[in-house]
Formats: C-alpha cells, structure tokens, sequence
C-alpha cells in the first residue's frame, strides 16, 4: 500500500501519495452524482407514511397504490403512447432529413441543419407556450397527436446528429455504385446505406423514446384531460405534497431509463 | 462545330437534371422541417407578434416598458443570472478537477467511472429533483445524518430557497460540463505535458502552462451549454425554490397559467431567447456550435 502511495501517478512524476486530494474529491463528486440518482429506490420500498431511509419496515404498498390508481395508470399509458409514436415518427423523418442533408449539395442545407437543431437551443418553456398557444387554435389541445408532433420536434434534433454523423463516417461510394449497377436510388439506400448505419438508427430512436417519455415541461402545457403524462402528474403532486407513491414511480422511471440508455449505449458503441 | 452545339446543350441538361436531383434529395427534408415551423417556428414567431400588443389590441410597447419600470421584473431578471453565473461556476469548480480525474485514469477504469456522470445524466431530471426535495427537507436524510455526526444540532432548511435550487441544478448540469471537459482532454498529445516536464517545468507548471490552455475550448463550450440551460431551466428551481427563487421561465409559466397574460408572457419568453441566441451568436465567433449540441448527448 505505502509503494502505491510513492509510486508514479503521471508521467511527470506525481505520485499517488501526492494525488490522494484528487482522488477524495472524485470520491465526493462520484456520492454526489450517484446518490440522489437512486436514493429513491429504496425509498420506495419503504412501508412508512414518511419517506425514511434506510426503510424500518419494507413493503410494496406504494406500488399498489400506484397499480390500484386509475389516474396514475392512466398517465402511464399515455405517456408510454406519446413515446412509442414520437420514436415512430421521429426516427424516420430524422433519417431522411440526415440523409437529405448530407447528400444534397444545395446552398440551404446550412440553414435547414440551423433550424432543424433549433428544437434544442430555444428555451423549453417558449416551445411549451407557443405549442400551447397553437394547439388551442388548431383544437389538438390535450391531444396524443399533439404531444407527438411536440415531442417529435423536440427529439429531431437528435436524431439529425446522431444519424447524421454516422452519415459522414458512411462511405458513399457504395450508394454511387449500387446505383451505377442499377439500382434506383431508394432501393440502393435502403439495401446499401441504411443497414450500414443502422445502429446510429436504433440509437437515435432509443433517444426519441427518452426524450418523449421524460419530457415535462411541454407536457405541462399540452397534456392533460384524457392524456395527462406521467411527468404532468408527478409535476403537480410533487409541488403539493412528497407523496411515497412518487418514489415508487421514480423507481419505474429510472428502470426504464437505465433499460433504454444500456440498450442505446450498446448500439451506439456498436456503430462506431 | 455541330458537335459542340449539341455537347453543349447536353451538358445544360444534365446540369438542369443534377440541379433537380439536388432539389429532389433536398426535399426529403421537407417534413421534418415543416413540423419544426409549424409547431416550433411558427409559434414562436406569434409570441413575438403578441408581445407587441398591449391591453387594448392595438401595438404598444407596455409588455416591454412593465419590465423595466417594475422593480419585481428587475429582481427576477437578477436572480435568473445570479442562479445561471453560480451553478455554472460551482460546475466548473467540481466538474473540472472530475473531468481531470477520469482523464488521467487507464481506459477500462474510466469507463467504469464515467457511468457515475452518464447515469445521472440519463435519469429523469423530474425524478433527480423529487430526490433532492427528499434529500434536502427538514426531516431528510442530509440533515438526519449531519445531526447524527453532531455537524450540526438543529435540522437546517436547505429545500424552498435558494440553496437547494442550486444545489438541485449544480447536480444536474454536472454531466454538460464534464462530458465536453474529458472530451477535450483526452485529445491532449501526453507527449506534450512530458516535453513541458523535459524542459524542466514542474507538474503544477507544466499543467497550468501546457494541459490547462488546450482544455478551454471544451471548458468554454461546456460552460456555455450550462449557462445556456440555466436561463431557461423551470422545473429544478420550481419545485426547490419553493417559490422563493423565481426565474424568468417561471414567470412566463405564472403570466399565462395565473394571469392570462399573453403579452406578458411572450415578451419575457422573446426577451429569454434573444439572450440565448445573443450568447450563441458571440460564441459562435469563437466556436463550432454544432460541436456543442453534439455534445449534449
């Protein structure tokens, strides 16, 4: 143990000894990233009125109260609704938008990528109000297609940067000589270049998912009535009481987050 | 000399063809972009319309002027960047020695490290929230454990003010700050840090004038997406601030969901993005833009 101390960290010589500050403040940062990431899974399986940790007596009582709860289900299937679409619509327009700009060299293309990132720059809550304000006039106001298209919005962005940078690592030519052999461009994309970018696809569309699924500000605005979200409804009863169902709920959450971005990172990993 | 004629008209029509075919590809876009003006641009440019409408329907200046002539405005617009400055720093003042920690580790070890940044980073930032509300209250775990290790004696209000928003926001930030950071300086050349030491430089100097100076444009682009984010954030300081700590979208949200101000609303909101694309647009001076979105995930 004294050796590691004295022993080189870098290759200027510092040791591990000289580090350790280093070290005890990555320690620190690890507790305060990690914590309150989880903290509320054992919560949740707590048996009290009161949220304590560690629990005194264990039990699934808040997951029953979450099950036995028209409300919260019905939150869930919508939330679980507007994701699955926004992923479906997302995905391919987010493709064929990558690919367009990336294939067609035309002046504008610049431009389009501009505002096809713009989703990402403007303050959530201006997307949230403008939305608002013209679902109320176009009657999609606590619709599912509302949401979706809201959603879609908010995930093309993504999708267009991680499609299209599989794109750039795409070599081309291949297209080029599908066609030259024959094919019709459609054809020579869909055989040729989509299933050799298809992990960055499936990322991408893993991504449109999440961004749907904990999405709460739009949702505030635009779900409701007979399509409140998850988030919606977590959102107001977190400002009116820290109910112990919340944290039964959270966990569900971060279950199916840390399913969905395991899934995504493989993909990912897998398309570079 | 009819050869060249017809060469020539024919290389007019494949230029024609190439040029729809250019528009054909470019139009495969077309639908992604339409929502994103119908639902996004469109939208955003009516706000802006309405902002310019006072209480009687006809154009005035008044959503503008009340910003300015009421002292609550002044105080909100103050808070917004006293919370967007101090979360920012206190993110690089924590982020940066962790990006250079994971850096400095061997690969498989990083990785294993970079899961404490990345799953926070994933989680709900609803849920991240709602534990810190359960952390931070009178009867939560931080003060129970203080109290326990004699810290302190009488449990400390940390949540509904201004303390818990940023440590709320700090923890959420976190990952925007360190992923850019590490990326920077992995793509440091080790090489030049021992030449530093091979000079004679000791390692405090040989950081300060080698590694330091080529980690800022990740530091930069990093602090900037924090920022950015900050200015527009609602749900962190909404449920910790306790209404104590009011920023500018939080405003917007009371102005229409309490007041049905309209006007009011779209005037902060178009005030909130001209910040947003004012920073965007001196950064941009200094750096690819679209390396920081890209960095967002």
């Amino acid at each position: 143990m004294l050796n590691w101390f004295q022993s080189p960290a870098t290759e200027t010589q510092v040791t591990h000894g000289g580090r350790l500050w280093l070290y005890a403040l990555a320690a620190l940062v690890i507790l305060f990233l990690v914590i309150p990431t989880f903290i509320v899974i054992p919560m949740s399986f707590s048996d009290s009125q009161y949220l304590e940790f560690p629990p005194t007596r264990w039990s699934l009582r808040w997951y029953e109260h979450y099950v036995d709860s028209p409300d919260w289900m019905l939150a869930t299937r919508t939330s679980l609704k507007v994701a699955v679409l926004t992923m479906v619509v997302a995905t391919p327009l987010g493709v064929l938008a990558a690919y367009a700009l990336h294939t067609a060299k035309v002046a504008f293309v610049r431009l389009a990528f501009v505002l096809l990132i713009t989703p990402m720059m403007v303050p959530l809550v201006l997307v949230a109000i403008g939305a608002f304000y013209v679902y109320v006039k176009l009657d999609l106001l606590y619709t599912v297609t509302g949401l979706v298209f809201a959603h879609t919005v908010l995930a093309l962005p993504l999708v267009v940067i991680v499609v299209g940078s599989a794109f750039k690592s795409f070599d081309m030519a291949q297209e080029d000589a599908a066609r030259s052999l024959g094919a019709p461009r459609w054809k020579a994309f869909l055989t040729v270049t989509l299933p050799q970018v298809r992990f960055a696809v499936v990322t991408a569309a893993l991504l449109s998912f999440l961004t749907s699924f904990d999405e709460v500000v739009v949702a505030m605005f635009v779900s409701g009535g007979d399509n409140p979200t998850l988030t919606r409804n977590m959102f107001n009863a977190l400002r009116d009481q820290i109910d112990p169902t919340i944290a039964a709920i959270s966990t569900i959450m971060i279950v199916i987050t840390v399913v969905v971005m395991t899934l995504a990172q493989i993909f990912g990993a897998r398309s570079k | 000399m009819a050869g060249t004629a017809i060469a020539e008209l024919n290389a007019d029509g494949l230029r024609r063809d190439a040029r729809i075919e250019r528009l054909k590809l470019f139009g495969l876009s077309s639908p992604a972009l339409l929502l994103v003006l119908v639902i996004l641009v469109l939208p955003v440019g009516w706000l802006f319309y309405l902002s310019f409408v006072g209480a009687d329907g006809g154009f005035s200046l008044e959503n503008y002027a009340r910003m300015i002539e009421q002292k609550s405005y002044e105080r909100i617009f103050t808070t917004t960047f006293e919370v967007s400055l101090l979360t920012t720093g206190l993110a690089i003042l924590i982020g940066y020695p962790f990006a250079y920690f994971l850096s400095q580790l061997p690969g498989r070890l990083a990785n294993l490290f970079m899961i404490a940044v990345l799953l926070p980073f994933w989680t709900s930032l609803l849920v991240r929230t709602y534990a810190w509300l359960v952390l931070l209250q009178r009867e939560g775990l931080i003060n129970k454990s203080a109290m326990a290790f004699g810290l302190w004696d009488e449990p400390v209000r940390m949540v509904h003010d201004m303390t818990g928003t940023l440590v709320g926001m700090v923890h959420i930030m976190l990952p925007f700050l360190i992923l850019p950071v590490y990326g920077a300086m992995k793509s440091i050349d080790v090489d030049l840090v021992k030449a530093a030491a091979n000079l004679g430089a000791s390692p405090t100097r040989a950081f300060w004038t080698v590694f330091c100076p080529l980690t800022l444009p990740g530091l930069f682009a990093g602090a900037l997406m924090v920022f950015i984010l900050c200015l527009g954030f609602f749900v962190t300081p909404a449920v910790l601030g306790g209404g104590k700590v009011i920023m500018v979208s939080m405003k917007i949200v009371s102005n229409i969901q309490l007041f049905v101000n309209w006007g009011a609303a779209s005037a902060l909101g178009v005030v909130l993005l001209a910040l947003t694309v004012a920073i965007l647009w001196i950064a941009s001076r200094f750096l690819n833009l679209t390396q920081i979105a890209g960095s967002g995930h």
